[in-house]
């Protein structure tokens, strides 16, 4: 385990109060400890914590582009090896790098089997050049390029699984955490640096900005987007899904109401039949990995 | 300032940055309340708050943009935000 007691994350980052992303980048060098090499898409991250000259990282730490990412990392890591030496390599990537742009090479490094660990901060938008939808934006969000309005409801997509797409490609450990649980985000970061191969961590990081909350709440916002089942945190070991968290389940809209990005399905009225569908999602997920907890009454019969 | 070989900038510069003037509310901490488990300092997302030698948590005001995620999710609502006159 890396030590972690001192700080490798600088304060004085130009990250919006209350950021989601701001705690990833923290809880990421907890886990990794200073025998590490960052290699950071552009993003939200790169731009907030690394304004030339001034940079938050105290770790070797290199930007690439939205879509070489990946490779960056890949070639680090097969230099590293062919010298013999242990630095752990890491891509960061936020969810429209990683999703979207750097998609190609992420397939490529996971295909080829490099070993490194790619961390994707998931905040459902391109939140650095102005929340533009992303493939992991949610059904029915709205944003600059799915406004909700007279003739649209939000993305009409729902959000790309690619925990799914890069376990189909053989990584050895794929897992979800939510910034919502610090020390299992730190736990699973540790778990995939141990495991030799190419391993993916997708963290659930809320923007208080993009999404339209307060900033004291970004920890209970997704919170709430677990125990509402519209985010399931998992691990999968070599394609097999190892463990679960489980929820006594809410209904989405305790979700929904408290983010500005899905107003439009309460006001001017309550739209109960996209709801409804952001409901059937939610079923959908707990369903698929099991999530459901069954509370066991006094009186002895299980009830949901 | 000085930088390193290709220009590179030193490690952990950031902290030029005294975020500190963004704030409009200020955590005040309560060590009465206070039982000490270091949740404040875990979730911090400037990484601003440090652990005193009696064990008690002080936010660093010259980072700390005000937030307010220590006080929401601190399990004895031991901090509360105020707002603050410059």
């Amino acid at each position: 385990m890396a030590e972690n007691s001192c700080e490798l994350f600088d304060s004085g980052h130009r990250a919006c109060g209350g950021c989601g992303a701001a705690l990833v980048s923290r809880l990421l060098l907890k886990a990794t400890g200073k025998d590490v090499i960052i290699v950071s898409a552009t993003g939200c991250m790169e731009v907030f914590s690394t304004p030339y000259p001034e940079t938050a990282w105290k770790v070797p730490w290199i930007h690439s582009l939205f879509e070489n990412n990946s490779a960056v990392a890949s070639g680090i890591e097969a230099a590293l090896k062919k010298q013999g030496r242990k630095e752990k390599v890491v891509a960061i990537g936020g969810d429209g790098s990683t999703f979207d742009i750097g998609m190609l090479c992420l397939s490529g490094a996971f295909e080829r089997g490099h070993d490194f660990t790619y961390i994707c901060y998931d905040n459902e938008a391109y939140m650095n050049t102005g929340i533009q939808r992303s493939g992991a934006t949610p059904y029915d969000a709205s944003t600059t390029t799915s406004p909700a309005g007279k003739c649209s409801k939000g993305n009409n997509r729902p959000k790309k699984d690619l925990p799914q797409i890069l376990a189909a490609h053989g990584a050895p450990y794929v897992a979800t955490a939510s910034i919502a649980y610090p020390s299992d985000v730190v736990k699973k970061i540790e778990k995939a640096l141990n495991t030799p191969g190419p391993c993916y961590v997708q963290i659930h990081a809320p923007c208080c900005t993009g999404w339209g909350f307060e900033g004291e709440k970004t920890l209970a916002i997704g919170k709430l987007a677990i125990e509402t089942g519209l985010w399931v945190n998992f691990e999968m070991e070599n394609g097999v899904v190892t463990r679960v968290k489980k929820v006594v389940r809410k209904p989405v809209e305790s979700y929904l109401k408290e983010q500005k990005r899905f107003r439009h399905l309460f006001k001017p009225k309550i739209n109960a039949e996209e709801i409804a569908k952001i409901q059937a999602i939610a079923d959908k997920n707990a369903e698929k990995y099991g999530t459901d907890l069954k509370l066991k009454s006094k009186s002895g019969p299980v009830v949901p | 300032m000085a930088l390193g070989i290709g220009c590179s900038s030193r490690p952990g510069k950031a902290g030029n940055n005294k975020t500190g003037s963004w704030r409009v509310f200020k955590p005040i901490f309560d060590h009465d309340k206070c039982t000490k488990c270091g949740m404040c300092k875990t979730i911090c997302p400037e990484g601003c708050i440090e652990e005193s030698e009696d064990d008690f948590f002080i936010p660093d005001e010259t980072y700390c943009k005000g937030c307010g995620i220590c006080a929401e999710e601190c399990p004895s609502d031991a901090i509360t935000m105020e707002q603050e006159e410059k």
